[in-house]
């Protein structure tokens, strides 16, 4: 995973603050990410970084500095935030599929609607596209059919629907039973073999590890670390780092 | 017992004219309903309070005062809300157009009080939709307008419209004071007439009418535990 990152980077944020009331929860945060890179973020909870992932695409609006997404500062509200939002794929942690649909239009609503596909077309390459996530079969089912990890295997696929130049992952494997957590992060370890750019909020330092780029260790709002996985991982140069890492690598 | 028969056709009657004014009612609640629990989840501050006001004066008042304020209240200000000789809707619903203006005045309280409930359905059903699908709908893309549309309506709907349900039943219940502010001929007052006028015992009579309301609410009721069913399997 050495040389992904070509050209100027697609996501850059630059001293972004963000206060819920008189919380601080993102404290003076840049963080530049590069085309095809994967960038691990973790930390205690209540650290900032769902909060972090979610400004990217402005889900959560910040209170100051700024977020540009290839080259473009990210729009207010209207039209061009939504234009945006649709180059951006998100994964949330309780999956959030669209209960009254199935899954395949699940995976079409995004393209025919947003990008006014036709459906035949929408729903040929949705059909592959749950193939590649192996739940090709559950197509016609409802959400509340599968289990947690084919349903959150189901949003990936809606993500990528919109063929998105980057894809943001809340906590994805953290409301999913033990057992269905390697299957959500094999589809999520070969996207970023497949060179997507990626922002991954997680608690599985093994994803962290071998599909990682780059991890961030965030605390109390504040980036406090970034660096290789494997240099991470064997020397955490602060002692916030070093504390989490003893606290969760122990059992 | 034999009133049942020998008066069939006043209960008959009776059934149409309640019949009448709860098909009424439930359409000028439910659209009445529907521009209030819009005003509530505006993000407007000053709709917001219209819709809250409203909600909170209707719902919180007897339905008997909003008919006395209707049937007295009206006249004294020079109404005998006449908009509702609507044309066409007329020709059905002839009392519409009578010159007794209280079946009108009984419409306008009924719709009035019942818009209220109507709104607080509409409105748990929206809130019954988990915000993450909303946020989901957003992330992909989709504007304000298709998020409504494709994702949170069809699904606010399937749950508000049990509660809604038991709003309307409970309206048809409420038209039973109708006759008591001056409308003739509906299924209550038809019982007040054959007991007090034409001397007949009461407890058949009040047999026969109860028949005519369960007539309307019973099927509605079962109409709705279909529905509940319905959607107990697709979630």
């Amino acid at each position: 995973m050495d040389d992904v990152t070509t050209g100027e980077p697609l996501i850059v944020l630059d001293g972004v603050n963000k206060w819920f009331g008189p919380l601080h929860v993102l404290d003076d945060v840049s963080l530049s990410v590069g085309r095809g890179e994967v960038v691990v973020v973790i930390g205690p909870s209540g650290s900032g970084k769902s909060t972090l992932c979610r400004t990217i695409n402005r889900l959560e609006p910040i209170s100051s500095g700024t977020i540009t997404f290839d080259g473009q500062p990210l729009p207010a509200e209207g039209k061009a935030l939504a234009k945006l939002r649709s180059e951006v794929g998100m994964v949330f942690q309780s999956f959030n599929l669209f209960a009254h649909k199935t899954i395949l239009e699940n995976v079409t609503l995004g393209p025919v609607k947003v990008r006014k596909e036709k459906p035949a077309a929408a729903r040929e390459r949705g059909l592959a596209l749950l193939d590649r996530v192996g739940i090709a079969n559950q197509a016609d089912k409802y959400p509340a059919q599968l289990s947690g990890g084919q349903q959150q295997r189901a949003a990936i696929a809606r993500a990528l629907a919109m063929q998105p130049k980057a894809m943001l992952f809340d906590e994805p494997t953290s409301a999913l039973d033990p057992e269905m957590v390697g299957e959500v992060l094999d589809v999520m370890t070969s996207l970023a073999r497949d060179g997507m750019t990626m922002v991954v909020v997680t608690h599985e330092m093994g994803f962290a590890r071998h599909a990682a780029n780059r991890v961030i260790f965030m605390a109390d709002g504040q980036l406090v670390e970034d660096a290789p996985p494997t240099e991470f991982f064997a020397n955490p140069r602060s002692e916030r780092a070093k504390d989490f890492l003893s606290k969760i690598l122990t059992h | 017992m034999s009133v049942l028969i020998d008066k069939f056709d006043v209960f008959a009657g009776g059934f149409w004219l309640t019949l009448q004014i709860c098909v009424l009612a439930a359409i000028g609640a439910l659209i009445l309903g529907a521009v209030v629990a819009v005003l509530r989840i505006s993000p407007v501050p000053p709709l917001r309070a219209v819709g809250t006001a409203y909600v909170n004066i209707f719902r919180n008042m007897p339905l008997t005062v909003v008919m006395f304020f209707a049937a007295f209240g009206l006249p004294a200000l020079g109404s005998n809300a006449d908009f509702l000789r609507i044309p066409g809707l007329d020709v059905v619903f002839r009392r519409l157009s009578t010159d007794l203006p209280y079946f009108r005045f009984a419409l306008i309280a009924l719709v009035l009080y019942t818009a209220a409930f109507v709104c607080e359905a509409l409105r748990s059903g929206v809130n019954a939709v988990p915000a993450g699908q909303a946020e989901a709908a957003r992330s992909l893309g989709l504007t304000f307008g298709q998020n409504l549309r494709y994702v949170v309506l069809p699904q606010s709907w399937k749950a508000s419209v049990v509660p809604l349900g038991s709003v309307i039943i409970a309206m048809i219940k409420n038209s039973a004071l109708v006759g008591f502010f001056g409308v003739v001929g509906d299924l209550s007052q038809t019982a007040d007439q054959l007991t007090s006028a034409e001397g007949y015992a009461f407890i058949p009579v009040a047999i026969g009418i109860s028949i005519g309301y369960l007539i309307m609410t019973v099927p509605l009721g079962a109409l709705l535990d279909r529905i509940e069913k319905r959607q107990a399997v697709a979630r």
